[in-house]
């Protein structure tokens, strides 16, 4: 094919979204790198250069470790089942039956509701003379402080990640599954196959791909959390419910350290960096090939 | 026997499918229920009463008078709209070299673009925060500046250019051959060939822009310092703030501020789930 344009032209075409790539996301890169280098606690103004005392002070905080173990145990519990839930609904929302588009309307809801509204909704089921303590007194369970409770409320904020996800996953495993061969449900039906055989010898394998996919997709995203703690229990009590997001976010914009906060970006750039290697690695999307 | 068999399975079907939809939006539910409780009703009664025994719509306009909505609708609005239409044409400029054209660096370009997917906006939030103030794009100087200071920083990304970049890639080439030699420039054979035959994709992609700047939450709360910008987001979360102990209103406050994006989402939701955005899959 010959070219029909001039040499610079693709350039042109490239430079608006070039600027903006440039000014918010490189640029940042490379200054959370640097200031990560600094200490702004001592006077902001005149910041000195500390080489690593900053990642030095993290390794030694308490603080930070019980942050880390957080966002770690936060990945450990909201994933299986961001995994799992969904994938188990979409099975089940994939068949003829009446009534399928209301039914994802209805599960797809939290998905698009802001999380802001979600985490006052969730902490008004959560209060002391709420709704859900009411249901556990009537299983005789003595009332849970849900959000007050620093060994409880960690979790019950992960839930909210859980309930919030699980629309939004279903519609991934829902559209893998229409790409599923329906002669070999088909060949099964034969074979006399009860259901759960079915899915297990058929639609797993087929979906293994996606199902990897969802896995990255939702770690990625439980190690970003911020909204539902921020609105819930501003990382508390006692640091209980305090993740790396909202470490960051409290030392930056809170506690104007500026150092600390930007090695503790660098930490989570490093993490979220590894897990989306291993993404592009093992479950190469045809959209980013060149 | 057979019969018998579908039944009980057909059954269970609708049975779980039921029982999680419910689950889906029971917080919802028990938020309007509160929000319509009347003044001599205790809201933390035992047993919670499901269904308000005097219902009114007074906590909605108690909090309406009090809350400026039409003031956060309106910011969300021009945030949500401007950002939407600088990501279709960012991405859709930036995607027609990369995926039409040979030139010197197009394999840098590309990656530099791939990795950005990898950077999380959380983990380098505070440098973009200081760029934006060293650029005075914020509500403290003037109105303007500050809508831009939320916009901007989100106004592309790396996705969207992949999007795009996809669907022009399934465009046969022999489209813009036939258009150069009809007498089009580059620029028209972008404009007036390519654009429209992506407009599914254009689409696609705007719906998801919208959803994802209506929502956003944790950069207009860090960069706004007057109410005048508040997002509907920002202004919910100041509800709590505001009515600390009334659950009625920041209950009503919070339905109210759903109804718009509950609105667009019924009005598109073909697009949200009938499967036709498999392209469209964020992380």
């Amino acid at each position: 094919m010959y070219k029909y344009y001039k040499k610079y032209v693709p350039y042109l075409f490239l430079l608006p979204a070039a600027v903006i790539l440039v000014l918010f996301f490189f640029i940042p890169f490379f200054e959370t790198i640097i200031l990560s280098f600094f200490d702004y606690n001592s006077n902001i103004y005149h910041p000195a250069f500390v080489s690593l005392d900053n990642y030095i002070t993290l390794l030694k905080s308490p603080v930070f470790y019980k942050v880390l173990l957080n966002t770690f145990i936060y990945l450990i519990a909201a994933v299986p089942f961001l995994v799992v839930f969904p994938l188990i609904i979409a099975i089940l929302i994939n068949q003829k039956i009446r009534g399928i588009t209301l039914y994802k309307i209805l599960i797809y809801l939290p998905v698009i509701v802001s999380i802001v509204v979600a985490a006052i909704a969730f902490k008004w089921l959560y209060a002391q003379q709420g709704i859900l303590n009411y249901v556990m007194d009537l299983f005789h369970i003595p009332p849970v402080g849900w959000l007050t409770d620093p060994n409880a409320a960690l979790y019950s904020v992960i839930l909210v990640t859980v309930w919030k996800g699980i629309g939004y996953y279903m519609m991934i495993y829902l559209s893998a599954l229409m790409g599923v061969p329906k002669d070999l449900y088909e060949a099964c039906d034969v074979d006399g196959a009860n259901p759960i055989t079915k899915h297990l010898t058929v639609t797993l394998p087929h979906l293994m791909p996606t199902i990897g996919l969802v896995t990255m997709i939702s770690s990625i995203s439980a190690m970003k959390v911020f909204v539902e703690i921020y609105v819930m229990t501003k990382g508390g009590p006692l640091d209980s419910s305090k993740t790396i997001v909202y470490y960051i976010y409290e030392r930056a914009f809170e506690n104007l350290d500026l150092g600390i906060a930007s090695a503790a970006s660098v930490i989570l750039l490093v993490i979220v960096l590894v897990m989306s290697i291993l993404n592009f690695t093992l479950f190469e999307n045809k959209q980013y090939q060149l | 026997m057979k019969n018998f068999k579908s039944i009980s399975r057909g059954f269970f079907i609708h049975a779980s499918l039921i029982t999680v939809s419910l689950l889906s939006i029971f917080p919802f539910i028990w938020l309007m229920s509160t929000a319509m409780k009347g003044p001599d009703e205790n809201i933390f009664q035992y047993p919670p009463v499901f269904f308000p025994e005097q219902p009114t719509w007074a906590n909605f306009k108690g909090v309406w008078h009090q809350i400026p909505f039409m003031l956060y609708f309106l910011n969300s609005m021009v945030v949500a709209g401007f950002t939407v239409v600088l990501n279709l044409i960012l991405s859709a400029l930036a995607a027609y070299p990369l995926a039409r054209m040979e030139f010197a660096g197009k394999k840098t370009v590309f990656y530099a673009t791939l990795a950005t997917i990898m950077i999380p906006f959380q983990a380098i939030m505070l440098p973009v925060y200081l760029i934006v103030l060293k650029l005075n794009m914020v509500d403290s100087v003037n109105s303007v500046m500050g809508y831009l200071g939320l916009i901007l920083p989100f106004a592309v990304n790396a996705f969207g250019i992949f999007l795009m970049r996809q669907a022009f890639l399934a465009i046969p080439k022999e489209m813009e051959e036939a258009a150069f030699v009809d007498g089009c420039s580059v620029f028209q054979i972008w404009w007036k060939v390519l654009l429209p035959m992506v407009k599914p994709t254009l689409a696609v992609l705007a719906i998801f822009t919208f959803i994802g700047s209506w929502g956003e939450f944790l950069w207009p709360s860090i960069v706004l310092t007057q109410k005048a910008l508040y997002t509907l987001p920002v202004g919910v979360n100041d509800l709590q703030g505001m009515f600390s102990a009334n659950w009625r209103f920041i209950a009503a406050g919070s339905i109210i501020a759903t109804i718009p994006i509950l609105v667009f989402f019924i009005a598109m939701q073909r697009y949200f789930i009938s499967g036709e955005n498999d392209g469209a899959v964020k992380g």
